[in-house]
């Protein structure tokens, strides 16, 4: 037998024959529709897959995306990014940080403009490091800013555990997990973006299982199917809302079978549980204070949480967009980013107004790559 | 441990034995060992010159070292305007302590790379700087070729030339960051490095139209693609599926979620050329083992002036956009 090597396991999901098909198949089943499908994918991760394999291209009219709050980098408010820097810039200091999160602008500055400016800011490729950044660096303080969804949340508590069993003393968390399940009923109950169906982020689910959307199709009487990332994938879930809309069914589906179960990784929640609770408020960038749809620190591990520790530092007062940046109203799925006057113009990925712009996986950033700036 | 002194770089004794013992042994040349202040040349003909400085890390690295890049990426550059290789400068900022051993094996490496293209060093300088001034080692090339053909330029895209590159793209991209980073993913993965000269010699020597010839170097496949769309006021329409990505390269832009197409190369060149002339410019390059999986990616058409349209091979389409920003892994 020959070794299973990584492409195996995306190949058959970005097949063009099978990708054709189901959009075929798609097609044929929207014509039963009573009144045209208006997807909500909630992850950023999906809003990229749309953009970039050109899915909407694939699609008949009567079906559209909206795009949902699901950018970890995206919804953060620029008075936390605030916090970052104000960390960063504390005497004998690292403060470690994943991906994009460097490049968002906060009030003033970005921690990328901070980092050039001397101070070290590091992004990690994984938590992990952050435990051997804080052993190689005994004399300095290393603070991790933790953001991410339920995905990314079992490694930070993992970084937590370890830090705690190995005793290591210099390594501090500033959390920013923020929770799906709240952010999506904050737009529900909205109401105004029309939204009928949901996309669920697979890999959110193989955490909390599938199970933290079955409130959804009862509330709101909408088909909800947690799907992976591939182009198959999210067309594979797109064919199963619309047989549930024709066959007028409000079910929660599992597309992304493969590795998503109603219950989830109960190790992971456990592990989560163990560190971290739901925080009071959270306010989202551009939606605006949501109840307990982030996690904090437990009380008892307060001795790690930079967020306590050095909160003198730490500015309390929200802090709101740029005036001519629409974000918000795209995170609530109310606008598309053609739709902001300065997309593309006085907004681009070099020079981000917004956060949506920022992140590879913001609505705006995805638009602007992918689909141009059309003039 | 052997290592370099603040004295080596100072124009006394310790300077000269470095000179004489590492430089003047490996790049040895009746133009360099002259210790003029000045290379003196006799080129009657019109040439191309360029410079490049060369920081890399780590300095070794999977397919390559600094050396070969620096004297690969400035040949390179010439080549690419269609010159002839032929001098070349190479000087040295060199930080205190650095392993004698390893500066003795980047010389080497330099000295095995000028050879496959005949270019010679004919000039030089160090320079020794204390601990923490530099990262290591820095390296700037600076190079003079002969032009044995004229306008091959970024101006020069013609409607319905096609579009070839010359391998499978990102590889030197993701091995250093795989090294920098420590990312032990894949044992096959080697920087393309090389020096294409020979291939561009083959071509030229076959009369190929090359209209616009260019090394995806910074920015990859992307830079290269957008930059020829802006500057010649033509739409390239990629086909996603010609252009070829090696299974290591793919696994890595998987697993961090990095595009191939924006990742650094360093022996992978871009050419348009007139549709008249694809079969025979692929069977030269096929020649190369460095281009053996040369293939056509695109054409020039007019269809959105300016732009780069990807066509996926289930009939959907995007534009390619310049790649923005350092490249970031991704959160999740």
């Amino acid at each position: 037998m020959s070794e299973l090597q990584l492409k195996d396991l995306y190949d058959g999901f970005r097949d063009p024959e099978i990708i054709r098909s189901l959009a075929k198949q798609i097609t044929t089943e929207a014509q039963k529709l009573e009144s045209p499908l208006r997807i909500m994918e909630v992850c950023g991760g999906h809003t990229h897959t749309i953009m970039k394999y050109g899915l909407p291209q694939l699609l008949p009219d009567n079906i559209s995306f909206i795009h949902g709050p699901g950018c970890p980098v995206c919804i953060m408010p620029k008075e936390r990014i605030d916090h970052a820097i104000a960390l960063a810039k504390m005497e004998n200091t690292i403060l470690l940080t994943l991906g994009d999160m460097i490049r968002v602008p906060g009030s003033k500055t970005s921690l990328a403009q901070e980092r050039a400016a001397g101070y070290d800011i590091r992004p990690l490729y994984t938590p992990a490091d952050a435990l051997k950044i804080a052993k190689e660096n005994p004399d300095k303080k290393v603070i991790y800013f933790a953001i991410g969804f339920e995905t990314t949340t079992p490694m930070t508590a993992a970084v937590i555990k370890q830090t705690i069993e190995q005793k290591i003393d210099n390594l501090f968390f500033h959390i920013n997990h923020v929770l799906v399940p709240p952010a999506v009923d904050a737009i529900m109950a909205d109401g105004k973006a029309k939204i009928n169906a949901f996309i669920g982020p697979s890999h959110v689910s193989v955490i909390t299982g599938a199970k933290i959307y079955s409130p959804l199709p009862l509330a709101y009487k909408t088909p909800v199917v947690v799907s992976g990332f591939e182009p198959v994938d999210v067309l594979q879930g797109i064919l199963m809302m619309v047989r549930q809309k024709v066959e007028k069914r409000a079910e929660l589906e599992i597309e992304y079978t493969r590795s998503v179960t109603m219950e989830g990784n109960t190790k992971a929640q456990t592990m989560i549980d163990t560190y971290l609770q739901p925080r009071d408020h959270f306010r989202w960038r551009g939606i605006g204070d949501i109840p307990y749809s982030a996690l904090e620190l437990r009380e008892e591990y307060a001795y790690l949480d930079a967020e306590k520790l050095f909160a003198e530092l730490l500015p309390t007062e929200p802090i709101d967009d740029h005036k001519l940046c629409i974000c918000g109203t795209i995170l609530k799925g109310l606008a598309k980013p053609m739709d902001c006057k300065v997309f593309g113009t006085a907004c681009t990925p070099n020079t981000p107004l917004g956060s949506c712009m920022v992140s590879s996986e913001g609505a705006c950033n995805a638009y602007y790559r992918y689909a141009g700036v059309l003039e | 441990m052997k290592t370099v002194q603040l004295s080596h770089g100072g124009g006394g004794e310790e300077t000269n034995t470095l000179i004489h013992d590492l430089f003047y042994k490996h790049f040895n040349n009746e133009i360099l060992i002259k210790a003029e202040d000045a290379a003196v040349l006799q080129i009657n003909k019109k040439i191309a010159f360029t410079t490049d400085s060369f920081t890399v890390s780590p300095i070794f690295f999977e397919g390559g070292d600094i050396g070969k890049l620096a004297i690969a990426g400035t040949v390179n550059d010439l080549a690419m305007m269609g010159a002839k290789p032929l001098y070349l400068s190479s000087a040295f900022i060199i930080e205190e302590g650095f392993s004698f051993s390893d500066l003795t094996q980047i010389v080497e490496s330099m000295a095995k790379e000028l050879a496959k293209s005949g270019a010679q060093i004919v000039c030089g300088d160090t320079k020794v700087v204390p601990r923490g001034s530099v990262d290591k080692i820095f390296i700037n090339t600076a190079g003079i070729g002969e032009l044995m053909k004229e306008n091959i330029s970024v101006l020069n895209l013609q409607e319905n030339d096609l579009i070839i590159a010359s391998r499978d793209i990102g590889r030197h991209g993701a091995t250093v960051l795989m090294a920098r980073e420590n990312l032990d993913v894949s044992a096959d993965l080697q920087s393309d490095c090389e020096t294409l000269w020979p291939a561009v010699e083959a071509l030229i020597e076959a009369n190929i139209s090359l209209n616009a010839m260019r090394d995806a170097t910074r920015g990859g496949l992307s830079a290269v693609l957008n930059e020829w769309a802006q500057s010649s006021e033509v739409c390239i329409e990629v086909e996603e599926t010609a252009v070829k990505i090696s299974d290591e390269v793919r696994g890595i832009c998987e697993i961090f979620g990095f595009e191939a197409m924006d990742f650094a190369n360093e022996g992978t060149f871009i050419l348009a050329v007139s549709p008249e002339d694809g079969d025979t410019a692929l069977a030269i390059l096929q020649e190369f083992a460095f281009c053996e999986n040369a293939s056509v990616i695109g054409r020039v058409s007019q269809k959105y002036p300016e732009k780069v349209v990807l066509h996926s091979a289930y009939g959907s389409s995007r534009f390619l956009d310049l790649p923005k920003g350092e490249l970031l892994p991704r959160i999740c």
